[in-house]
């Protein structure tokens, strides 16, 4: 411990509680860090690739998920260390910029860190490794972009935004049923996709699971899904092109927000009151009849007087819904949410072709679906599964097809996966690095290695020979020229990822090694860690 | 230098082959635990609960069993999961749903040993049940249509405590079902469970039967009764206006807002009874002195009927559910021929007969204790979800260990076919499907192993409709013994059994974190 002694001989406090502490300095400080950092890494290692396997993660509350997406795993992992958190956060990132390769960007990530403890060990400062990392980064990043293909597709031929997606589904437990999931995603992204400016709005895609049925029933449904039921048993089960009043304000007397008393004295005032009462209740019905709605949608509850005055004029009503599925149903619909009675209009009604009652199983569950609607700009997915785990699964899975396809309308590149951009870049930049004349050299020959651990984990997963396979595909790159020769991870006989259809987006592959260098750099940095000591 | 710790102090972690193990063992457990309730021989469990009184629950209904462990293995959890979503689905196979998972795991666990990776085995999977499908969908039967939903009612409650009336269990539970119209609510059907009298003693009742008492002084029996159903409160109206309350000076006051509370409530009564009904049925509480009022004007009131019976004696009598009085004209009133209170037992109860719209009943269950009412209602709950989801997918196709059969030698002979080692995978599914008879026989304590040999050697000819006889402890027609299943149930118990061992076989790693500190109550 760091102690200083003033001129007379007595210590200098620089730490508080200097004992309670324990800390780490220097090369143990940075060894200690990359240990923790590899030791997460080795846990998703095994989950990439469309062989990879899952993980089961038990909640605090004793509740069950089982998935293989990096981002998840990291997030329920209870993690302590802090080297650790950097990791969680650094796939959390990448799972809000892209969406998908959550888990590759923590396992480059934790090859880098491997690579740096080497040249570590070799006496090479972190900084001037750090340095050469960030070389050779740019380095992978414009080839990556060299070999980046636009590929051109429309809302008629969306034959390879829907491979693409396939790609990062076949990862998953859905990978049976692919080819309908990528439909799915890929349709609902062109539903609320705007072309023009290039940008997909994934707010107006809800992803709605019910358990029970198989996975084969998921559907794609232009419109909303709401999980409530008509507020009155006997209001009509379907309503045909209705208008829909969509409300804010319950269906009640109304509050004022400044505090008030109504004192009651005379039988008079008494009488009064009541009958102020009943007309409150006839006026909101009769507002929303009047205006000429065939559905209320309400996000508070009723009295049971105006249930049965809504049901008595035949105005079939929906209670409690949620803010977000409120708006949802407002986009869709063109409806306008109204937050006062006296402000509805006939033009703040929204617009549905059919609204019906659906229900599942043998309980009691029965869920709403708004159809047809004039703004056919929300789409709701609805995951049907075996069980509770599956769906939850199967939702991850379609988020992440979703993001996919989003990445590929905003920026139409494309490389090849299955670990051959990963070769590739891992060519250009040991080719490089000869020309670096400085220690960099050695780190980006280092990150060149690491860039070779995606594809031997992918093999590995795939239960092929780690380094044999590595080692074939990479000369026949060399050999052919070929960036597009990965690792067949499927068993379909070719190396050639344009013929198996394997893609994934550039700024997805690209966003992967800034994001894992970034993180390796500031770990790399760090070489005093101070943390107060449990016991 | 040693590795960092990671997690957190108390979270565990298991990798690979270990956390294989602790998922294999932990499923099969569960799943050894529910094999003894299978099939028309299997026994039945005590459960024990762990509240206040310790409540004892005897039943062999898998989901019922399962839903009460308290279990703390993740893989477990997956089946037990399966199993309460057979229950919710098709409401049947809860049971066999989890042995199937069981026997699977267990197949797959010694292929795992012999060194194939689970991903094959996996893979070898999805091209089964692609075929199971095929197999069964033949199997199409519309025809007496009747007497199918009769006989998987019996072979539903063959295995349940009420397989010594199945019969007349059947015939009730396919009554009712047949009312239902296609419908799939079950909440139409109403159960009342009182014990004392004999199983033998339940019976169907056309009618709706509330479980309520008359008010006192008002009429006992009422012809062509005029039913208003209503949602309101009869003891003091609140004034719902936010902020308002009573505020006098003198005890001369007081009583005058009582006296305009008293008429106001009167005036409601009034309301109501303009309505020219005479039965009057609330959810909420009436107070005495509308009662009274209501007595005076001979109609009956009952109060406090809970909101099921509420929407279903509307959805009964065609009535609507009213709350509000002011135009007596367009309120839709409910009617029936004869409303009478009749004994079952030592209870009176409120009969209605004679009802306009036929689709709700109730099934009256009598029994000789509680524990015997609550599994017979379960049984009853089975056999109903199961004949309501016929009706909608009408393919019947054969039980007693017929469909395994035939799906055992269908994958059998692709697993022939199949090149590589996928061919291992597709026999030991072939396997864990003949598990299933195995129980079945194991239960009723027969020698399974002759039995499945001679069955598997039946099949061998085409068409064949064998399987195995409980009764007699022999390999049965199937067809003449008329035991037959639902086929969505058999569809639903596959595919769930092999999504759920798919999704165990994919985990090669286990983290449990902290249980999350509870404060001790105790």
């Amino acid at each position: 411990m760091a102690l200083a002694f003033d001129e007379f001989g007595r210590p200098f406090i620089i730490l508080k509680e200097q004992e309670q502490k324990t800390r780490l300095r220097g090369l143990d400080a940075q060894k200690a860090n990359i240990s923790a950092g590899k030791a997460v890494a080795r846990i998703l290692r095994t989950s990439l690739g469309p062989k990879g396997m899952d993980k089961m993660l038990q909640s605090p509350d004793g509740d069950v998920t089982i998935t293989n997406d990096g981002a998840t795993i990291l997030e329920q992992m209870d993690v302590d260390n802090q080297i650790a958190k950097l990791m969680v956060e650094l796939s959390r990132s990448q799972d809000y910029e892209i969406g998908d390769g959550t888990t590759g960007v923590v396992v480059m990530a934790g090859a880098l860190l491997e690579q740096a403890e080497k040249l570590l060990e070799r006496g090479i400062h972190p900084i001037r490794i750090a340095e050469g990392y960030e070389l050779a980064s740019r380095i992978a990043v414009e080839h990556l972009e060299r070999i980046a293909q636009k590929f051109e597709f429309g809302l008629s031929n969306t034959e390879s935004l829907v491979q693409t997606c396939m790609t990062t589904l076949s990862s998953k437990i859905v990978n049976r049923c692919k080819r309908d999931l990528a439909d799915i995603a890929v349709k609902a992204v062109l539903a609320v996709a705007d072309l023009e400016r290039r940008d997909v709005n994934l707010d107006l895609i809800k992803v709605e699971g019910k358990v029970g049925g198989k996975l084969e029933e998921t559907e794609l449904i232009y419109g909303i899904i709401v999980d409530k039921d008509m507020s009155h048993p006997q209001m009509p089960k379907r309503i045909e092109d209705a208008k829909i009043a969509i409300l804010t304000c319950p269906f009640e007397p109304p509050k004022p927000k400044t505090k008030h008393k109504v004192d009651i004295d005379t039988v008079e005032k008494f009488q009064n009151l009541r009958q102020q009462e009943q007309k409150y209740f006839d006026d909101m019905v009769q507002k929303c009849k009047d205006v000429g709605a065939t559905l209320v949608i309400c996000q508070w509850g009723f009295d049971d007087e105006a249930n049965h005055l809504l049901m008595h004029r035949n105005l079939p009503a929906v209670r409690w819904v949620g803010g977000v599925e409120l708006e949802l149903i407002a986009i869709a619909t063109g409806g306008r949410i109204v937050p006062r009675f006296q402000e509805l209009t006939p033009e703040k009604l929204g617009k549905a072709g059919l609204v019906r009652e659906k229900s599942f199983g043998t309980t009691k569950d029965r869920m709403l679906y708004i159809e047809h609607c004039a703004n056919s700009r929300a789409v709701t997915i609805f995951i049907r599964g075996g069980n509770k785990m599956m769906i939850e699964e199967t939702k991850r899975s379609i988020h992440d097809a979703l993001c996919v396809a989003r990445n590929l309308i905003r920026n139409n590149y494309i490389v090849y996966g299955g670990g051959s951009a990963e070769i590739s870049c891992s060519i250009a930049v040991e080719a490089a690095a000869d020309r670096y004349p400085g220690v960099e050299q050695y780190a980006i020959r280092g990150f060149a290695d690491a860039l070779d651990a995606i594809p031997m984990a992918l093999a590995e997963n795939s239960g092929l020979q780690p380094i044999e396979t590595l080692s074939a595909v990479k000369s026949q790159q060399i050999k052919e020229n070929n960036p597009f020769c990965g690792i067949d991870c499927n068993d379909a006989g070719t190396n050639d990822m344009r013929e198996q259809f394997v893609f994934e987006t550039l700024i997805g592959k690209q966003q992967q090694i800034l994001l894992a260098t970034q993180v390796v750099k500031m770990i790399l940095k760090i070489d005093d860690v101070i943390s107060p000591s449990d016991y | 230098m040693a590795v960092e710790r990671i997690l957190k102090d108390e979270a565990s972690e298991e990798k690979g082959e270990r956390a294989r193990m602790a998922s294999f063992v932990g499923a099969m457990a569960i799943a050894d635990l529910v094999k003894t309730t299978l099939g028309p021989k299997g026994m039945d469990k005590i459960l024990q609960s762990t509240g206040r009184g310790h409540q004892v629950t005897v039943t062999n209904d898998g989901a019922t069993i399962l839903k009460s462990l308290h279990i703390d293995n993740p893989a477990a959890k997956v089946l037990v999961d399966i199993s309460k979503v057979q229950d919710d689905e098709v409401g049947d196979g809860t049971t066999s749903v989890v042995v199937l998972a069981g026997e699977l795991l267990r197949e797959a666990e010694k292929l795992v040993a012999a060194k194939i990776h689970p991903m094959t085995i996996i893979s070898a999977e999805c091209a089964r049940s692609a075929l199971l499908q095929k197999v069964m969908d033949n199997k199409e039967d519309a025809e007496k249509f009747t007497s199918d939903l009769m006989k998987i009612a019996m072979t539903t409650l063959s295995s349940k405590i009420l397989s010594q009336d199945k019969e007349h269990f059947a015939k009730l539970a396919v009554d009712a079902v047949m009312r239902l119209k296609g419908s799939t609510n079950l909440e139409a059907i109403q159960i009342i469970k009182k014990p004392g009298g004999s199983l033998k003693d339940s019976f169907l009742d056309e009618g709706f039967i509330l479980d309520k008492k008359i008010g006192i002084g008002q009429p006992k029996r009422i012809e062509n009764a005029k039913i208003l159903v209503a949602n309101t409160a009869m003891d003091t109206d609140k004034v719902k206006i936010y902020g308002a309350r009573v505020r006098v000076d003198s005890m001369s006051r007081v009583a005058e807002i009582e006296g305009a509370e008293k008429e106001k409530m009167r005036e409601k009564v009034q309301k109501i009874i303009a309505h020219g009904i005479n039965c009057f049925v609330n959810r909420q509480l009436i107070y005495n002195f509308p009662e009274e009022l209501f007595a005076d004007a001979g109609i009956l009131a009952i109060e406090h009927a809970d909101f099921d019976g509420i929407e279903r004696l509307a959805l009964v009598t065609g009535g609507e559910i009213a709350s509000t009085f002011d135009n007596p004209e367009s309120v839709k009133l409910g009617h029936c021929k004869l409303i009478e209170e009749i004994m079952i037992g030592k209870d009176k109860l409120i009969h209605f007969s004679g009802v306009e719209m036929g689709q709700a009943c109730t099934i009256v269950l009598r029994g000789a204790s509680h524990h015997v009412l609550d599994e017979a209602e379960r049984s009853l709950h089975d056999a109903l979800c199961v004949l309501s989801q016929t009706i909608n997918d009408s393919r019947v196709i054969l039980g007693g260990g017929w469909p395994e059969m035939v799906m055992a030698k269908e994958v059998d002979e692709l697993a022939h076919k199949t090149p590589g080692k996928k061919s291992h995978a597709i026999e030991a599914f072939s396997r864990a499907l003949l598990a299933i008879p195995t129980i079945i026989a194991d239960n009723a304590g027969l020698d399974s192993a002759e039995l499945i040999s001679q069955l598997r050697a039946e099949h061998h000819k085409e068409g064949c409709t064998a399987g195995i006889d409980v009764i007699f402890g022999s390999v049965g027609d199937m067809v003449e013994l008329g035991i037959s299943e639902s086929f969505k149930v058999k569809q639903a118990i596959l595919l769930s059994a092999t999504e759920a061992t798919e999704m165990i076989l994919r985990v090669d790693e286990i983290i449990t974190c902290a249980p999350r500190k509870r404060e001790d109550r105790m």
